[in-house]
């Protein structure tokens, strides 16, 4: 189990590194030259060159990769071009919306699909799995966006529950807080359900059709205790993939919904930043993601091994 | 009285017909030996003797266990009953446990369900369960899960799961069929020892009519979901009246007959072949072991000669096989058809690999099922540098499918449109198409009834003198072995234990791995009908 535990960290550690540098390259070969973009198209060469200097862009490629990676290992995100604030500061803050957005959104999302999917599996075939599956279906198929947009038009501009967008601060207390990111988190945790839960139900009933389950009948289970006890833990395994792609999504891919909702999330943040050429930002925002995404994926390793023993190794 | 009657038993699902009229009985302590081929009906007499049936099920007759009815029993009577009254064991060793549980909490499940009992009870309980499987638990610990033991041990985990509460019946479907024969051999006698010390009923279900004969004291004998003969195992094996019944037992003992002729010419010759694996890594960097599969292993066939290879599951004879088709590299030794590499620079040499063909175990998983046979059986053509096209193709095709009892009709069906039987001998025609002169039968006929086996073992006998074939015949079942082929190789570990004319070897065997093999192998009463 050790040996598991750290072979997967290690794995992490390299993914990082590569991503680091995959992400730096790529925002080296993008056109546009932060310093003129910051000066106006009437700038002086000896103003601009003055400008890079001091945003550290002179040096060769290798000089500037080093110095941003290194950075970054001790937490200095360098300073954004634009709102002349460090970038860990900025990050922090818009971080504070978009984590708890996501983990609402993928709790709201686990809670729709855990019961939806044993419930439709658990009746194949009858009008429950029919409506179910005929659900998600729309639930798929449906822009979140257009859902968004629909949402704040019932519950904010008709019955005035929610306010329509923007994001009050957790100064103003968590209720209020959760209740701004409401409506965003149903919005995105729509789709995500919707496709949870089928992944749910399908497992469900692969796993029930497996031999263990016949064995657990012939020993005196009822069909709920041969599912419950014996079904339900092997289908775990998809679902667990699923949700840790779905979680890596949400917290990178709200940019439309944060858009729709006006929240100052991370989503928000990067792109304004590229429209700004803030290069920075650009790339440390990105970094975080990838950080996130890479977190998210070592967990449901973990939570593989927890679930499964053949993957604890041998004794 | 007897423990279990099942009286005039009619099945049907959907509206199809599976069983007619069934009846027998089980007594305490005595073994009810249900015998048929698949499809037969013999699992779903078992599986509604435990009303565990499919949606749709419509059952009519009576089941009565000890005196009491089953078919009018509640769900919750019945699961009362499942565990408790009636213990069943499964065909399928692998699949049959849940993976993500240790084997001590299956076993104690049993127990848990029906008695209220605190779970450390239950859990000393499980423990004595395994033990009477012969799993005591110094060596075999409640807390190891299922992938930590062999096809074998879950097998008898299974077995402690069914006995743990001392049923009165039990029901087993195939409980040795995917396992060794020693390992086979060992699980019979397990079942004929609990069924002696509990005064069990059990009713063994199985295919094959030597598994039971050693063991029933009645027996039954079913087709097509009807019983056609039915008696005291002894009578029955001497008075066969039934013509499915003495046609079954001509079936077990089928040998074809082949044509003899002098055969000097060696054909395929492996010199010292070595096949290793990297296992196990210690740490990260650490050695690795390596694990020979294929082990210094030398033997030639000649031209025209059936050669078999017997061992048991693990010992290399599938890896040998990928190994002599060019598809593994081996690390030492060499494989050469008449007098060719099979294989150099690190791959297979198309003009040796064309001379040989070889048709697998699984007739439903090795072929594709969105291709039509046509395109199935051509396939060996991409091996020829000038494969033929239009006319010949289609030629070629129908005197490969004629060749095998075919027809040319069934060139543009799809593969699930024929039975088992009907996609070995496609298999067979796919191998034959190029005009190989090497077959390597890999386990070719295990997966078939014994009837259905004897046709295709009659059919490479035949297609064997006609184009002068030589075959490989690899299995772990030694009487298909000992029925087509003239000499023989023993396998174990990767090494060739013994070898000689197949005659001499099962009737006098010098190793003891072979004395092993043949004494555990069923046999029919040398005097029956």
């Amino acid at each position: 189990m050790l040996q598991y535990f750290l072979k997967r960290l290690l794995s992490l550690g390299l993914s990082l590194v590569a991503a680091s540098i995959v992400i730096f390259l790529a925002l080296e070969v993008v056109p546009g030259d932060p310093a003129a973009y910051m000066l106006g198209i009437n700038a002086q060469e000896d103003t601009l060159n003055a400008l890079r200097e001091q945003l550290g862009l002179n040096g060769t490629i290798l000089q500037r990769y080093l110095s941003w990676a290194g950075g970054l290992l001790v937490g200095d995100f360098g300073t954004s071009y634009t709102y002349r604030i460090p970038v860990a500061e900025l990050i922090g803050e818009r971080l504070w919306v978009s984590l708890p957005l996501a983990l609402y959104a993928l709790t709201l999302s686990t809670m729709i699909a855990f019961p939806a999917g044993i419930w439709a599996a658990s009746r194949r075939g009858s009008y429950v799995d029919t409506g179910v599956m005929g659900v998600t279906q729309l639930g798929v198929a449906i822009p979140n966006f257009w859902f968004a947009m629909l949402m704040v038009l019932v519950f904010a501009i008709n019955l005035r529950w929610f306010s329509a967008g923007g994001f009050p601060g957790w100064d103003e207390g968590v209720l209020a807080g959760l209740k701004a990111l409401t409506l965003p988190a149903v919005a995105l945790a729509l789709p995500q359900a919707s496709i949870l839960t089928r992944v749910m139900r399908s497992s469900l009933l692969d796993t029930l059709g497996e031999d263990f389950i016949r064995s657990a009948r012939a020993k005196g289970l009822t069909r709920g205790q041969a599912m419950w006890r014996h079904a339900l833990r092997n289908a775990l395994i998809p679902v667990l993939t699923i949700m840790g792609l779905q979680f890596s999504f949400l917290l990178a891919g709200a940019i439309i919904i944060e858009n729709v909702f006006y929240l100052p999330g991370l989503g928000r943040l990067v792109f304004q930043a590229i429209s700004s050429r803030d290069l920075i930002v650009v790339e440390s925002v990105v970094m975080l993601l990838v950080f996130a995404v890479i977190l998210v994926n070592f967990s449901v390793d973990l939570a593989y091994a927890l679930v499964d023993p053949r993957l604890r190794g041998r004794r | 009285m007897s423990l279990l009657v099942v009286d005039n038993l009619s099945l049907s699902i959907h509206g199809t017909p599976i069983l007619k009229d069934v009846s027998m009985k089980v007594d305490p302590g005595r073994i009810l030996g249900v015998i048929g081929e698949s499809g037969s009906g013999k699992s779903m007499t078992a599986f509604s003797v435990l009303h565990l049936l499919p949606n749709g099920a419509d059952l009519s007759g009576n089941i009565s266990l000890a005196g009491q009815d089953i078919l009018s029993c509640s769900e919750q009577q019945l699961c009362g009953i499942r565990g408790r009254d009636v213990g069943m064991v499964f065909q399928e060793p692998m699949t049959a446990l849940n993976p993500l549980q240790t084997i001590g909490a299956q076993v104690a499940e049993t127990i848990l369900i029906h008695e209220r009992v605190p779970k450390a009870e239950a859990l000393a309980r499980a423990a004595e369960a395994l033990r009477r499987a012969e799993l005591p638990e110094e060596k075999f610990p409640l807390s190891r899960y299922p992938h930590e033991l062999s096809g074998g041990q879950r097998q008898r985990v299974v077995i402690a799961m069914a006995i743990a509460l001392r049923p009165k019946l039990l029901i087993a479907d195939e409980p040795t069929t995917a396992l060794d024969v020693t390992t086979q051999a060992q699980i019979l006698a397990l079942l004929k020892r609990l069924v002696a010390e509990d005064g069990m009923g059990l009713m063994l279900i199985s295919h094959d009519l030597a598994v039971v004969a050693d063991l029933a004291d009645d027996l039954v004998i079913m087709r097509r979901g009807e019983i056609v003969e039915s008696g005291a195992a002894q009578h029955l094996f001497r008075n066969m009246r039934h013509p499915y019944s003495r046609a079954l037992l001509e079936a077990s003992g089928h040998v074809p007959e082949r044509a003899t002729s002098a055969r000097t010419m060696p054909l395929l010759r492996l010199q010292n072949v070595v096949r290793e694996y990297e296992s196990h890594v210690h740490g990260w960097w650490g050695r690795t072991d390596r694990f020979r599969a294929v082990d210094e292993v030398s033997f030639e066939i000649r031209k025209g000669e059936s050669l078999g290879l017997v061992g048991e599951s693990g010992c290399g004879k599938s890896t040998l096989t990928r190994a002599i088709l060019g598809l593994e590299e081996i690390q030492g030794g060499e494989i050469l058809l008449d007098g060719k590499s099979v294989a150099s620079d690190h791959q297979a040499n198309r003009d040796v690999c064309r001379r040989m063909q070889v048709v697998f175990q699984d007739p439903y998983g090795s072929f594709n099922p969105r291709w039509r046979v046509d395109r199935l059986i051509t396939e060996p053509f991409h091996l020829l540098d000038d494969p033929p096209r239009g006319s010949v193709r289609e030629a070629a095709i129908v005197e490969a499918l004629e060749s095998v009892g075919m027809t040319a009709d069934d060139s543009d069906k799809y593969i699930h449109e024929f039975s088992g039987g009907q996609r070995q001998r496609i298999a067979i025609a796919r191998a034959l198409i190029i005009r190989p002169e090497l077959i390597i039968l890999d386990e070719a006929v295990s997966a078939l009834d014994v009837s259905v086996r004897a046709q295709v073992l009659d059919l490479l006998a035949d297609l064997g003198d006609r184009f002068g074939l030589t075959y490989l015949f690899i299995s772990h079942d030694l009487s298909v072995v000992r029925s087509i082929t003239e000499r023989v190789l023993v396998m174990k570990s990767g090494r060739i234990v013994e070898e000689g004319p197949t005659d001499r070897v099962f009737d006098r065997p010098q190793h003891d791995y072979t004395k092993q093999l043949v004494a555990a192998t069923p046999v029919l009463p040398a005097d029956v009908a």
